[in-house]
Formats: C-alpha cells, structure tokens, sequence
C-alpha cells in the first residue's frame, strides 16, 4: 500500500494551482456577487489541459486516471466551487461519449468539449423525477430518421450555456435511450434560469423540449442503453462531487487556522481556546478521512475494479464532512464569519448543494446498502 | 405551549395571523432585495408590538418575555430578518432604555419609537472586539456638558436604518469602567457606515456606527458614569431568551414547509413520507424543535417570574438564557438544513423559503453571544 502521490500527480496539483491563482482566483468575488458566468475561462481551462484529463490521446485528451481528475477538480474548487462545478459537468459528456458512443460522436464532439470550445450537460433530472430517476417522463418519438423529443428537464448545469447536451428520454415506456441535442436544435430553449442559495456563477436553468427533432444517429450507444449510461456517467462523477467537497473543505479550514491564529479575544489568540482547537481538529480529522476515502475509490476505478460502493461512501461522507466543515468555520470566524466579505459563508452555501446532487446522500446510502446487502 | 395564558393565547393567534397576512409576503423579497419592507415597522406599531415590555404608563403593552418570545417566534417562523430587526428595536432599544433610562429619558425617546417613527438599535460590538465584549474600544471622555465619543461599533442591527442607538463606550482605563449613552444619528461626528452584506438576514439591514468626536450631552448618558458593566450582560438575557424564539420560529416554519413538501412529492412509486429515511429526518427535528421550544419558554416564563417577585434572576438568568439559547440556535440550523435536504434539489432553489431559512438560522449561533460564549457561561455557572 502507498499512499504517496506520484511526479505526475504532483505536477497536476501544482499546475492546476497556478491555473487557478492565476484565472479564477482574481475573478471569483465579482463573478460570485454577479452571478456571472464567465465562459471564456473554459478555452483556458482546455489549453491548460484540465477538461480532458482522462479522454484518450486521439482526440486531445491526456490520458490520465479518475485519480488525477479528482485532484484537478479538488484543487479548482479550493478556488472556486462554483466553476469547479460546472467543470465537471461539461467533462461528463465527454466521459459518456467516450465510453459509449460511436467512433463518429467522438471526432464530432470529443475535440472540441475537451478544448473547452463546447461546453456540456447533462439532462437527467425534471421537475417530477429527481432522485427516482427511471420515472422520467420526457419522451421521444421516431418517425424515420429522427427522433422528436418532447419534455421538461430541471435543475440542469450549464443549461443554456452548454454547446452539447446529453438527455435522457423515453424512447419506449420500458426504455430510457440517451440522445445528443445540440444547442441549436429548433425545439430546444433555456426555461427559468434557477436562483440558488449557493454555486451562483454555475448556470442552473429549466430546458424545455417541444417538439424538438433530433437524428435518431445521435443515440449514445444504442436505444435502451440510456439508463446505465446515465448510471455510470454518474458513478464516476459522484468521485468528482466528493473531489469538490474536499476542495472546499481544504479552503474553508485554510480560512478558519489563519483566521483563528490572528484573532486576539480575552488576552490570547482564539486558537488557543480548547473550544477552537478541537474544532479544527475535528475538521481535520473529517477533510482527511473524505480526501483519502475518494482517493481509495478513484484507485479502484482506475484499476478497473469494482468502485460504485466506494464512490458513493466517498460521496456521502465528503459532503456531509464538507458541510460540517464549512459551517464550523463559519463559527470560528463569528460575525465575520456570516458576512459575505470573508467568504466562508459562501462555502457553506456552496456545500449544501453537494449533499444533494448526483444522487443525494440518501441515494448514496441506498447504494451502500444495497451493495451490503449483495453476498 | 401548555402554560400559555388566555392573553398569551390570543397575542399568539393574532401573531400568526399577522404574520401569514403581512409579512410572509413580502419575505422573500426582503432577503432578495436585502431591504427590510417598508411599513414593517408602521404595522408593527399598530399592532402595538413595539413596546412590548415597556410599561404601559410610558405608552407600551406591559408584557414580559413569554409574550416578547411569542412575537420573536411567530415573526421568526415566516420571516427571520423581520423578527431579527424587530428584536434590535424592540429588545435592544426599546427594552432597555425603559429598563435603565431616566424618566426624562424615557419620556423623551420612547415615544417615538413605540410609534415606529424612529428606528432604534444597540452598540457593543467592535471590529476588534466581539465575543470579548469587555475590551471595547470606543471613549468617551467629557468635554464640559457634553461627551465626545470616539469609535466604531460594528455588525449592528438597524445601523443603516436606524435614528437612534443605544451605545457602549468607556469611559475609564479599567475593564469594566463602561458607560452607556443614547446617540442619535443626527449628532454631530456622526455617521452611518457602510451596509454589510451577509449569508442570511439579508431583509434586517446591518452595518456599522462610525463616531468621530461625536457630542452626546451628558444628559443622554444611561445610569452612573463607569456603571453599565452589570447591567450590559443582564440586559442580554431577555436579547437571548428572545432570539431563541426566532430560532426556533425558523425550524417550525422550515418544518411546515417540509412537512408539506414530502407528503406531496412522490418518488419510486409513493409520497416521499413514506420512506423511513425521511420519517426519521422529519421526527428528529420535530422531537428537537419542541425539546427546544420547551426550554426557551421555561427560560423566558423564569424571567417573568423573577421579575414579577421583583428579584432579578441574575447569574441564573444568564444561565437559563444561555441553555435556550445554545439549544434552539444549534437546533434551528441542524432543522432547517435537514429541511433543504429533504426538499432536495427544490430545497436548494430560492423560490422555495427553506434555503433562506437555512441561512437566516446559522446567524443565530453568532449573534447574540456565540454557542462558545453560551458554552462558557454555562461552565462558569455549573462548573465552578
């Protein structure tokens, strides 16, 4: 067993920092209070070589594992959960297409996602079906050569900005297929853009489908296969999520140490005070146990060994430590701590969200459980 | 609560009632617009809640702190930065200038601000001193008639809206040589500050008092020069007593919402309500809400008590003020996030109120005094 980090790791750490310090960290606070979305980062992020880490070399990817695109995506929520977010879903068509679609989709699709130049989503949830997600409505019909959509789909990341967009419909009352629409597809259009309590530069909106024409060619894989694309797209995005949430875990204890070391109250630096002391080390404590329990899932994904149980422990644990995390350094900042201008109260807004997508932490805990209950 | 008398009974219905038609609707518009509702403060007049403690020979309702913590929970269950800044005015002014001011002193101020024509608030907290309240900075040092007071106060409730604040400053080199004073923003070396954004009680304007060689006569000065020590940390105890109604006005109404919520939504073929996951989630924090509510009213109904025997509770006070207060706020947050979570992604979208009340709940274990201060009093009564 070794739980040290390689050269190559070490250097994706050390290069998505400077990315990160250099493109997101002076923008953040703006783009946060504005509820901006700024999409020419994601050209850079291409450039830097961070969307495509795990695609194959053929198509501009560089080849690495689920291990160092989870610490790509820990280091980019450290500066931003937000974009950190919406990064990870515009990589989650690409691992989609890349694993189950034609060798067509991908010289179509897999270039110019994984420069950054198309941004993705993932259409999944609508207003009646979250959790349950096999009860989704949105139908698609084929009449020749195409297939026409029809539907409503809810809470979508990067909805209206995205270029691909990869949807779940019900091509048959049994079966679910998964369909690539494009942006301009006639039929298509952004609904309500969502106002949320947190992730506000992550575009969040309703996509509306009437009557929307798509060639039934852009079925992933074939008819019928949508439901276990959408599960394994969502297996290894639960390591992305719980990637995020150590990330933001790391800055939210980072804020609350230099906090606690600099503030004077009764004669002596709060950090001396056993109430704060133990505090942190408990959010130590919980980060650690969180980083090293996805880490352990993203090895067994990359050496092709079983990882849904693992990835949904390390999601459900991550999130919820993220959201004690971030709270209690809300508390060890005070008043200052609930003020927007030292930022921990927008982690703490940021963690909720965590806890409830890909999958809920209830949802995580009916794969655990189902997985112990296997022989 | 089962002890509630007739009058407490009906302050309660006529609360809920008012706080459904007044202002639960406009709630979600004070947090968006981070503005409290104009004619808040004008209803609450008329419903004659602004001087509630205050005895009714200065123009107040005569009530005690069960009735004040009724009004806390009830605005606090629909809108929290409503009963926030109520509390600032109500509790913080109003309260305490009727407890510690001089005749002349009440009969000029409370007036206007029973009638919600002035906004009042309180003065402790500095930038550099918060939960170590003591180690304020702020002087005042006599100039003939007058005082000139130097200093920032910082996170007040009703700086940017307020007239008139109810001050601490020193006024000698030892810990505790502490004096208050009545300071209207109309003072010369007066000045308002800039407002503060926060996390949540985004509708109760906060932001700071700036003075400058600000002139206060020295009529304006609350009790004795060097005297205000004491009754500063008594006077928090109905503060605290009080803001842990609106704690857990927050679960009950997040609650409500949820309540709702899950047995509407239908997931795997039936009402989320039906899922054990969920059943525990909605009991836990129904069990905590009334074990919380249960001990904030037993600490207000103490307060009544000890007041109407005429023999102040005194560290007691501040001990059962701080069992209510560290229990309902930690309480409310764990509530109203569990709420978020039962929701799910709705939960998480501002058209629902629950993420509001998630954030407006965690404010509730800062201000006030923070759950380590609640803690510390707590252990300095029990412990030694």
């Amino acid at each position: 067993m070794d739980f040290s980090l390689n050269d190559i790791q070490t250097e994706v750490i050390d290069s998505t920092r400077k990315f990160a310090e250099k493109e997101i960290a002076p923008i953040i606070d703006e783009d946060e209070a504005n509820s901006h979305f700024r999409r020419e980062l994601f050209p850079k992020m291409g450039d830097a070589g961070l969307i495509g880490a795990t695609a194959p070399g053929d198509y501009g990817g560089s080849e690495l594992g689920i291990m160092e695109y989870s610490l790509i995506l820990e280091q980019l929520a450290y500066y931003s959960a937000s974009y950190a977010a919406s990064f990870s879903v515009t990589a989650l068509p690409i691992k989609i297409i890349e694993q189950f679609g034609s060798e067509e989709q991908k010289q179509k699709y897999l270039p110019d996602l994984i420069t950054g130049e198309l941004i993705g989503a993932f259409c999944l949830t609508e207003p009646g079906s979250g959790s349950d997600a096999k009860s989704l409505k949105t139908k698609a019909e084929k009449s020749g050569d195409n297939y026409t959509i029809n539907g409503v789909k809810q809470f979508i990341t990067n909805g209206g900005q995205a270029d691909v967009y990869i949807v779940m419909v019900r091509t048959d009352e049994k079966e679910i297929s998964a369909l690539i629409v494009e942006k301009n597809c006639a039929g298509m259009s952004v609904g309500k853009l969502e106002k949320k309590m947190g992730m506000r530069v992550s575009p969040t909106a309703e996509m509306l489908f009437e009557n929307a024409s798509v060639p039934a060619a852009n079925t992933i894989g074939r008819p019928a296969d949508g439901f276990r694309v959408a599960m394994t797209a969502l297996d290894s995005g639960r390591i992305s999520i719980a990637s995020i949430a150590n990330g933001i875990s790391q800055a939210a204890l980072d804020k609350a140490i230099a906090y606690a070391k600099e503030r004077e109250q009764f004669g002596q630096r709060i950090i001396d005070f056993q109430g704060i002391e133990f505090m942190l080390a408990e959010m130590a404590t919980e980060l650690e146990a969180s980083r090293w329990l996805t880490r352990r899932a993203a090895y067994l994904h990359d050496n092709d060994l079983p990882f849904s149980k693992e990835a949904s422990m390390a999601k459900l644990k991550s999130t919820e430590a993220c959201m004690r995390i971030t709270t209690d350094a809300v508390q060890v900042l005070g008043g200052y701590g609930y003020m927007e201008e030292y930022v921990v109260e927008r982690f703490m807004r940021e963690a909720k969200m965590l806890e409830l997508v890909e999958g809920t932490s209830q949802i995580q805990k009916l794969v655990i459980s189902r997985n112990l209950k296997k022989d | 609560m089962w002890f509630f008398s007739e009058e407490e009974r009906m302050l309660q219905d006529s609360m809920q009632n008012f706080a459904q038609d007044q202002i639960l609707p406009l709630a979600e518009q004070a947090d968006e617009t981070e503005t409290l509702p104009e004619g808040h403060f004008s209803k609450m007049a008329e419903m004659g809640l602004l001087g509630i403690t205050v005895p009714e020979e200065f123009g107040g309702a005569g009530m005690g702190c069960v009735e004040a913590t009724i009004v806390h929970e009830e605005l606090g269950a629909v809108c929290a930065s409503t009963a926030l800044t109520y509390l600032a005015h109500t509790i913080l002014f109003v309260h305490n200038l009727a407890t510690n001011g001089s005749k002349e002193q009440k009969e000029k101020y409370l007036p206007d601000v029973i009638s919600g024509k002035s906004i009042g608030g309180l003065g402790i907290t500095e930038p550099g001193s918060g939960s170590d309240s003591l180690a304020m900075a702020t002087m005042a040092t006599r100039d003939g008639n007058d005082y000139l007071l130097s200093g920032t106060k910082t996170y007040i409730t009703n700086a940017p809206n307020g007239q008139i604040f109810y001050v601490y400053a020193r006024t000698g080199d030892g810990k505790k040589d502490v004096s208050t004073f009545l300071v209207e923003n109309s003072f010369e070396g007066f000045s308002h500050g800039k407002k503060i954004r926060k996390m949540g009680m985004r509708g109760s304007p906060t932001g700071q008092l700036i003075m400058d060689q600000c002139r206060v006569p020295k009529a304006n000065r609350v009790g004795k020069e060097g005297y205000s020590a004491t009754h500063m940390m008594r006077n928090l105890d109905i503060e605290r007593i009080t803001i842990a109604g609106i704690s857990v006005g927050i679960a009950r109404g997040a609650l409500a919402v949820a309540q709702r919520y899950v047995q509407e939504r239908e997931a795997f073929g039936q009402t989320l309500s039906k899922f054990q996951m969920i059943q525990k989630m909605y009991a836990d924090g129904d069990a905590e809400l009334h074990a919380a509510k249960s001990l904030v009213y037993e600490a207000a109904k103490r307060w009544d008590i000890a007041k109407s025997e005429g023999r102040p509770l005194g560290k007691k006070g501040a001990l059962w003020a701080a069992r209510a207060k560290l229990i309902a706020a930690t309480m409310a947050t764990k509530v109203s996030l569990d709420c978020v979570q039962m929701l799910g992604g709705y939960g998480y979208d501002r058209e629902f109120p629950v993420e509001r009340m998630a954030r407006d709940a965690k404010l509730n274990e800062i201000g006030a005094g923070t759950n380590e201060i609640m803690r510390l009093i707590i252990a300095r009564e029990e412990l030694n």
